[in-house]
C-alpha cells in the first residue's frame, strides 16, 4: 500500500509499505478515504515527541470503509464506513468506564501517562496511523463510529479530533453564560474551540494569534474579536485592559509545545530542549485569566516539565483543566450541532492534497503557506 | 446582562449552555454510555515482535501497536532508556537521542537498499518554491554560501599543509 513515511525531523515521504493485517481478535482493517494532517502531527514532524520512529506512518484523524474484521468483531462488517476517534481505547479499564477514553489504560505499554493514539510515536502506544491506504483498527467494536448517511465526508474526518478537542477545551473551561473566554491560538483547534464557547454560552470570545490570514478566517468563522500579539507588548495586560482589568473568565491553551511569542521559552524550550516545549500560550492563559478563572489546556506538551507561573495559579485560585479529548463521548452531540446547521467544521479545510504529495502537503501546513489552515490527505482511489 | 437575544446573530449560541446537556458532564459519568464492550478485559494480543514497556506498569497492555521495533544502535539506547521509568529524566533524554541515532540508521538504510533519498523533496521544497520563493532562494544562497566558503577554507589549510 502506499503510506506516509516518517524520514526524521522535516522530512516525510509516500512510499509502499506492506498492507497492515488482523493481529488481535477486535481488529479491523480499514481502507482510508480521509486522512488529516494535524497540528500535533507536526510536533511530530519537528522531531519533538520522544520515541518517534523512523519508518512511522503519522495520522490519527482518518475517516475510510472497513475491509476486513477480526473473528471477535460483533459491531462492524465489511463495507461500513467508519470515522475513527484518535484514541485507541478499550472500553473495560478502570478510565474507560468513567468515559475518560483518551486515558484508557489497556492499549499502550509503552507509556502509563499517555493513552494510546494511532500514528503518534511509541511514547502512544506505537501504533501506524491512517495516512496510509489502509490501516489497522484495534478494539473495533468500540472506537469506530459509522457515519451518518447525511454526514460529509469532510465533516466527518474533522470529528475525530479537531472538533471534539475544540469542544471539549471549551467545555473544561466550565462556561457560564456571558463569560469571557479568550482562546490562544488560532489553529483548527483554537478555531473549534472559540466556536464552541459561544456552543456554551460565552458573552465574548477573543482569539489570540500571530498569524494574520488565520486570525482573518477565525474572525469569520466564529464571529468573534482577534488580537494580534505580534501588535501588543504585553498579552496580560492587552486583556486586563479588554476586560475591564479583571481578566478573562476563561483562558485556553490550544497551542502547546511549540508556541511563539517568547524567545526565552523557545530558546530553552524548542532549540536547546531544557524544558518540554516552549510554554508560552500557558504561561500567557495564567497571567491573562482573572481570579478564581479556569484555564483549560489542549496544546499538546511534552512528557518532561515546562516552565509555567504555578505560583500564580495558586495565589489566584485558579481551576486548570487539561486531557486528551475524550472523543467518542463527544460524538452524539457533535454530529447533532453539525446536522444543526449550528457548525460546519468543513469549512476549515483549505487543502485537500493527494497521499502521493505528503511531503509538501506538511511543509505547507506547518510552515503555514498558502493560507493553509487544514490539509487533507487523499489516498489513490478514495472518493474526492 | 446581555439577553439570548443579543447572541441571535451567533448561529448555535448556547445550545448546550445547560452543563447537564454537556457531552462531559459530569466529568467522570458511570456506567459509561457505551455499547459495544463485550469483554471484561479485552484479550492478549500474540507478541511477535519486541516491545517495550514502560516500568511503571507491571506487564505489557492486552492490546498494542506493531510499528517499527527497535533496531539497531537506536533500538540498543531505547531498551536502556525503558529501564528508566517516566518519572526519570534519563528516560526521556535517552529516546530523544536514540530518535537522531535512527534518522542516521534511516539514511544508511536507505542507501543499503540502493535507494538515494531525495531530501529536498522530502522536505518539500516544491512547495516552498511554488509558495515561498524569495526566501527559498534566500536560503539557497546562504546555504550556497556558507558550503563554498567551508570548501574554500578546507582546500585552503590542505594547500598550506602540503606547502
Amino acid at each position: 500500500m502506499l503510506a506516509m513515511n516518517y524520514r526524521g525531523p522535516y522530512r516525510v515521504r509516500a512510499e509502499q509499505k506492506p498492507d497492515p493485517v488482523i493481529e488481535h481478535p477486535n481488529d479491523a482493517i480499514v481502507r482510508v478515504s480521509r486522512s488529516c494532517i494535524c497540528g500535533s502531527d507536526l510536533h511530530l514532524y519537528h522531531g519533538l515527541v520522544p520515541d518517534t520512529r523512523v519508518g512511522m506512518i503519522f495520522g490519527h484523524e482518518f475517516t475510510g470503509v472497513v475491509e476486513e474484521v477480526g473473528s471477535s468483531v460483533q459491531n462492524l462488517k465489511a463495507g461500513d464506513h467508519v470515522l475513527v476517534p484518535f484514541n485507541i481505547f478499550c472500553g473495560s479499564c478502570f478510565f474507560c468506564k468513567r468515559e475518560l477514553y483518551g486515558n484508557c489504560h489497556n492499549t499502550n505499554p509503552e507509556a502509563t501517562a499517555v493513552g494510546a493514539i494511532y500514528g503518534y510515536s511509541h511514547t502512544a502506544g506505537g501504533y501506524d496511523g491512517g495516512q496510509a491506504e489502509f490501516v489497522r483498527v484495534p478494539l473495533a467494536d468500540v472506537g469506530p463510529t459509522v457515519i451518518p448517511a447525511d454526514l460529509d465526508l469532510d465533516d466527518a474526518v474533522l470529528l475525530t479530533d479537531a472538533y471534539p478537542t475544540g469542544y471539549q477545551a471549551a467545555e473544561m473551561g466550565d462556561i457560564k453564560e456571558g463569560d469571557t473566554v479568550v482562546v490562544f491560538g488560532a489553529g483548527p483547534v483554537g478555531i473549534f474551540a472559540a466556536k464552541c464557547a459561544w456552543i456554551l454560552g460565552a458573552g465574548r470570545v477573543i482569539v489570540v494569534d500571530h498569524v494574520e490570514y488565520r486570525l482573518e478566517f477565525v474572525k469569520n468563522f466564529a464571529q468573534c474579536e482577534v488580537v494580534n500579539f505580534k501588535e501588543v507588548n504585553d498579552m496580560a495586560v492587552h486583556i486586563k485592559k479588554m476586560t475591564d482589568w479583571m481578566g478573562a473568565d476563561v483562558c485556553i491553551d490550544a497551542v502547546g509545545c511549540e508556541a511563539a511569542g517568547s524567545f526565552a521559552q523557545k530558546l530553552t524550550g524548542v532549540m536547546l530542549k531544557l524544558q518540554a516545549g516552549s510554554a508560552t500560550a500557558l504561561h500567557w492563559a495564567i497571567n491573562s485569566v482573572r481570579k478564581g478563572g479556569n484555564v483549560s489546556i489542549v496544546g499538546v506538551y511534552g512528557p518532561t516539565f515546562n516552565a509555567v507561573p504555578i505560583g500564580n495559579a495558586l495565589n489566584k485560585g485558579l481551576t486548570l483543566r487539561m486531557n486528551q479529548a475524550s472523543v467518542k463521548r463527544h460524538l452524539p452531540r457533535l454530529i447533532e450541532h453539525i446536522q444543526a446547521g449550528r457548525i460546519e467544521p468543513k469549512k476549515i479545510i483549505t487543502h485537500k492534497v493527494p497521499l502521493e504529495e505528503v511531503s509538501d502537503a506538511y511543509h505547507i501546513f506547518s510552515s503555514k503557506l498558502d493560507n493553509c489552515i487544514k490539509t487533507i490527505l487523499v489516498p489513490p482511489h478514495a472518493p474526492h | 446582562m446581555k439577553t439570548r437575544s443579543d447572541y441571535s446573530h451567533i448561529q448555535g449560541w448556547g445550545a448546550d449552555l445547560d452543563p447537564k446537556g454537556r457531552p462531559a458532564y459530569p466529568k467522570e459519568r458511570i456506567p459509561a454510555r457505551l455499547s459495544g464492550v463485550h469483554w471484561d478485559h479485552p484479550e492478549q494480543q500474540e507478541q511477535k515482535i519486541e516491545i517495550l514497556r514502560s516500568i511503571e506498569r507491571p506487564n505489557i497492555t492486552p492490546v498494542f501497536g506493531t510499528s517499527t521495533p527497535p533496531s539497531g544502535l537506536s533500538g540498543t539506547m531505547r531498551e536502556t532508556a525503558f529501564r528508566f521509568s517516566e518519572n526519570d529524566i534519563r528516560h526521556w533524554l535517552l529516546l530523544l537521542f536514540a530518535d537522531r541515532i535512527n534518522v542516521c540508521e534511516g539514511l544508511l538504510d536507505d542507501v543499503k537498499r540502493g535507494h538515494i533519498p531525495n531530501i529536498f523533496h522530502e522536505m518539500g521544497w516544491k512547495s516552498e518554491l511554488k509558495y515561498n520563493r524569495a526566501d527559498a532562494i534566500r536560503k539557497l544562497a546562504i546555504g550556497s554560501v556558507l558550503l563554498g566558503s567551508a570548501i574554500y577554507l578546507i582546500k585552503r589549510k590542505k594547500r598550506q599543509e602540503s606547502g
